[in-house]
């Protein structure tokens, strides 16, 4: 692949042809402001934030999606640009509703960022003429319409990453809005992941909590063998919501639609939480100190009756490294069996 | 996997075989869907059920279920006679050539036909699809291993990609896509009748000496314990008088559930140590309350071998414990004290006594996974398995016929069932059928058959049905559907109220021991 010089704020880069130059800059450690651009989507170009000046050129370009050229020399930062993209930026905010005060979103909301970036101050909220209907939401997903920026994101995660093409952006000017074809959608929250505001928020846990007061954990999903990573978004020792990030695991920030939603069971009353021991065919409680007694007697008395052999255990393919270590270790070295198996064939 | 999942970009040709990889393993579905709409890569589907991936596959093969082996040799016998396998790579790297050639001599394009239900000259496209790529991936999961010849379906299925120097390179290989977050890990880790961890040999003198020495204690019996299958057969006859159960739910998972729960009804002893008091638990005599992934640290190794970390984020309810801490519990009172004590110190434990996790370490996976084999601290592991030569010096070519399955339909039971998962819900249902969420997405059981199926026996979209076995009947509601080839029915395994594993049947693949869940005969009858 033959390799492109260019200069961006005074510094030269190499970078390979066909790199846009918002990479090109991000390889040369320079930041430009961003909003509708989304690292695993191809450029929207909806929003005008990422604009650059071009020696030679009239018209500033979108960075995301312009393509490098040998030679060319960028400007990312000018009181021209900036004031531009004050102008591009105030124009989305002017219908979007500054609720943030009970927006799920309110503290990792990217369009909240981009103002404070820019030092927006005064924006005159000008409601829609025509009130926008919150067609697009699923039984998990909510969609809050006035809040959406139409930046088309979650459109094309839909269509690109998933291949699904639910979405679609309908009507136009005051009356646009996303849709969804009911028997395409399949509540997967690709769209949750990429949107940037609260436009899309999850519509499950019954506890809400703010992004500064949820302890975030990072750990490997409990379903299938993908070894997704995500975080536990914990509050008051209580699971309240799963989020992702672009940058870390095999997912990328993806999950489907059970690891995303399918944290329900952590906390749910169903849980066991005593040792149980059945009693002329009941279950009563009973301690630990019982139950384990009880379980250890029985063991040994089995052994020695009818060798180690008439024992036989399943380990877990849901359980950790270190338990299936220490699960067979039992087995073989304390029960004295090689009977331990699990589900891997079913 | 013999290679990590995003090798699927850097491939020519995907070929997915009993995979319905958007509804199980959607996350790798992603990178299918990015190979085959952005970097042009062919995918080549082989599935009897119209799976979505089939929307967006070059090309098709819907066979019937079960003749998966008689298929792969079609295919084999194409590439040879067309000289389109790698023979440099065979010369080199292979054993087992002439053997296989002449295997699949009689595997003719017509023959194969007659067996699988495919037309010829689809053969002929699949096969030159894949034998004329310079490097092509194959992803499989249960619709390759559920079968009484779930071994033989695995082993053709490296044949194919031996003979077309597939294994051992960057974007090719044999990928197993695995269907538990851990279960690459309970393998690993010895959770298994015939091997230590790290798949030593329980038959191998220095292995069992190795053990016994770390251990303390005398030694092991040098002969492989019983499978799961086994385990519950030995029950029934008395020769099992207990089992303990740690997370696993077999009076849900395991075939012919009816024969299930009476061998566990068999044992003296049953204790079960889990998160819920699950179908098998109501059957225990102690249940032991144990944390969920949520509340515990610890590792597991995902379908790429990639060692990840679990980390605790929230407090068990009640008095829930670690199952860490209530082995050691247990075998304290047996008169054996577990040294290690925390998740940490036990991986240190399995860094000794494990050459694959050697290198393995907390510190070293905190941002991010390792895949082992990784022998050393130093050592930045193994994302492709078998490169320049294979683990066991030469790869082997497995002379391979086909049998058929072994429960065949007949004028009683016309119909073909055939279990799996459906997206929204994860195995026997102990986890996603809990809460609200995903029971919107999917909050009851439905069969789905074809129509002109349905048309024949009366049963309009929705109607419920009965769908009988040799070892029981279900009543379940109807999904009139393509997705099911003519005389199929596919049922998801997850719903107690109509638990498919009643319907299934017991008989296994004489060395993996896997069940046949994909192919049962059934009748259908309009339910009254």
């Amino acid at each position: 692949m033959s390799m492109v010089r260019l200069t961006i704020d005074g510094s030269e880069v190499e970078v390979p042809e066909g790199t846009t130059i918002l990479k090109a800059a991000e390889k040369a450690g320079i930041h430009i402001p961003t909003l509708c651009y989304h690292k695993r989507l191809p450029p929207l170009e909806s929003c005008n934030i990422c604009i650059v000046e071009i020696e030679g050129e009239k018209e500033p370009v979108n960075s995301c999606a312009a393509p490098v050229s040998e030679g060319l020399v960028v400007t990312t930062d000018s009181k021209a640009l900036h004031e531009q993209r004050t102008v591009n930026l105030k124009k989305i905010l002017k219908h979007h509703p500054l609720d943030c005060p009970v927006c799920d979103q309110a503290g990792e909301c990217e369009l909240q960022d981009i103002v404070y970036e820019l030092g927006i101050e005064d924006v005159p909220y000008e409601p829609r003429k025509v009130k926008r209907d919150d067609t697009y939401s699923t039984t998990l997903i909510r969609y809050w319409a006035d809040r959406c920026i139409l930046c088309g994101r979650c459109v094309a995660a839909c269509r690109d990453l998933k291949q699904i093409g639910a979405l679609s952006i309908e009507g136009e000017d005051e009356n646009a809005r996303i849709v969804v074809d009911p028997d395409k959608c399949k509540s997967c929250g690709e769209c949750l992941m990429v949107c940037p505001t609260g436009a899309l928020t999850e519509n499950l846990s019954r506890y809400k909590g703010r992004p500064w007061l949820v302890k975030k954990v990072w750990t490997t999903c409990s379903y299938c063998g993908c070894g997704c990573q995500f975080q536990l978004n914990v509050l008051d020792n209580r699971v309240i919501g799963i989020t992702t990030d672009v940058d870390t695991g095999v997912n990328q920030g993806s999950l489907c639609d059970k690891g995303r939603f399918g944290y329900e069971y952590i906390g749910d009353e169903s849980r066991l939480k005593k040792p149980l021991i059945k009693e002329n065919g009941a279950f009563r409680e009973a301690s630990w100190e019982e139950a384990l007694d009880t379980v250890a007697e029985k063991f040994k008395a089995l052994i020695e009756q009818h060798g180690p052999d008439s024992i036989a255990g399943l380990t877990s393919a849901k359980c950790t490294n270190e338990e299936n270590f220490l699960f067979q270790k039992f087995m073989r070295a304390v029960i004295g069996t090689n009977n331990v198996d699990h589900c891997a064939r079913l | 996997m013999t290679n990590p999942i995003g090798d699927v970009l850097k491939t020519e040709v995907i070929l997915a075989i009993g995979t319905d990889t958007t509804g199980n393993h959607p996350i790798i579905a992603n990178y299918i869907m990015e190979a085959v709409h952005q970097k042009g890569v062919k995918l080549l589907v082989i599935d009897p059920r119209h799976i979505e991936l089939v929307d967006h596959a070059d090309l098709w093969l819907r066979h019937n279920p079960g003749t998966d082996v008689a298929l792969i040799n079609g295919l084999m016998h194409i590439i040879i006679k067309e000289n389109l396998q790698d023979q440099a790579y065979i010369d080199e790297r292979v054993e087992g050539f002439d053997e296989l050639k002449s295997c699949v001599e009689k595997y003719t394009p017509e023959y194969v036909s007659s067996i699988t239900g495919v037309p010829e000259e689809k053969l002929y496209d699949a096969a030159r699809l894949y034998g004329k790529a310079n490097v092509a991936a194959i992803l499989y999961t249960m619709g390759i291993t559920q079968h009484t010849t779930g071994t033989d379906n695995v082993k053709s299925c490296a044949n194919l990609s031996m003979l077309c120097g597939n294994v051992g390179k960057v974007g090719g290989g044999v990928n197993p896509l695995r269907g538990q977050n851990n279960v690459q890990g309970a393998c690993d880790m010895g959770g298994l009748p015939n091997v230590f961890p790290g798949y030593q040999a329980v038959t191998v003198d220095d292995v069992r000496k190795k053990f016994a020495d770390a251990w303390g204690v005398e030694g092991f019996p040098s002969t492989p314990g019983l499978t799961i299958t086994e385990m519950f057969d030995a029950a029934e006859s008395g020769k099992v008088k207990a089992i303990y159960v740690m997370g696993e739910n077999p009076a849900m998972s395991d075939p012919d559930k009816l024969h299930i729960e009476h061998c566990i009804e068999s044992v003296d002893f049953f204790v079960v140590q889990d998160i819920f008091l699950t179908e098998t638990a109501q059957l225990a005599d102690v249940v032991l309350p144990a944390t969920c992934f949520a509340e515990k640290d610890g590792t597991v190794s995902n379908t790429e071998r990639k060692v990840q970390r679990v980390r605790k984020a929230v407090e068990p309810p009640g008095e829930a414990r670690e199952d860490t801490w209530i082995i050691s519990e247990i075998s304290r009172r047996m008169g054996y004290t577990m040294p290690a004590s925390t998740p940490e110190k036990i991986m240190e434990e399995i860094n000794l006594l494990t050459p694959s996790y050697k290198g393995i370490t907390y510190k070293r996976i905190e941002k991010g996974g390792i895949s082992w084999p990784c022998p050393d601290e130093d050592h930045p592991g193994t994302p492709v398995l078998h490169v320049g030569k294979f683990a066991r010096g030469k790869g082997l070519f497995f002379a391979i016929d086909y049998i058929p399955p072994a429960e065949e339909v007949d004028d009683d039971y016309p119909f073909l069932l055939s279990t799996g998962r459906v997206p929204q819900h994860f195995h026997t249902g102990t986890m996603t059928r809990r809460g609200t969420g995903l029971n919107r997405l999917c909050p009851e059981p439905i069969a789905q058959i074809n129509p002109e199926d349905a048309k024949k026996l009366d049963i309009s979209e929705g109607d419920y049905i009965e769908i009988t076995s040799r070892r029981g009947s279900i009543k379940v509601k109807t999904w009139l559907t393509e997705r099911s080839q003519l005389g199929m029915v596919f049922m998801p395994f997850h719903f107690h109220e109509a638990p498919a594993n009643i319907l299934t049947h017991s008989i296994v693949d004489p060395v993996a021991k896997i069940p046949e869940f994909k192919v049962s005969a059934v009748k259908i009858n309009k339910a009254a």
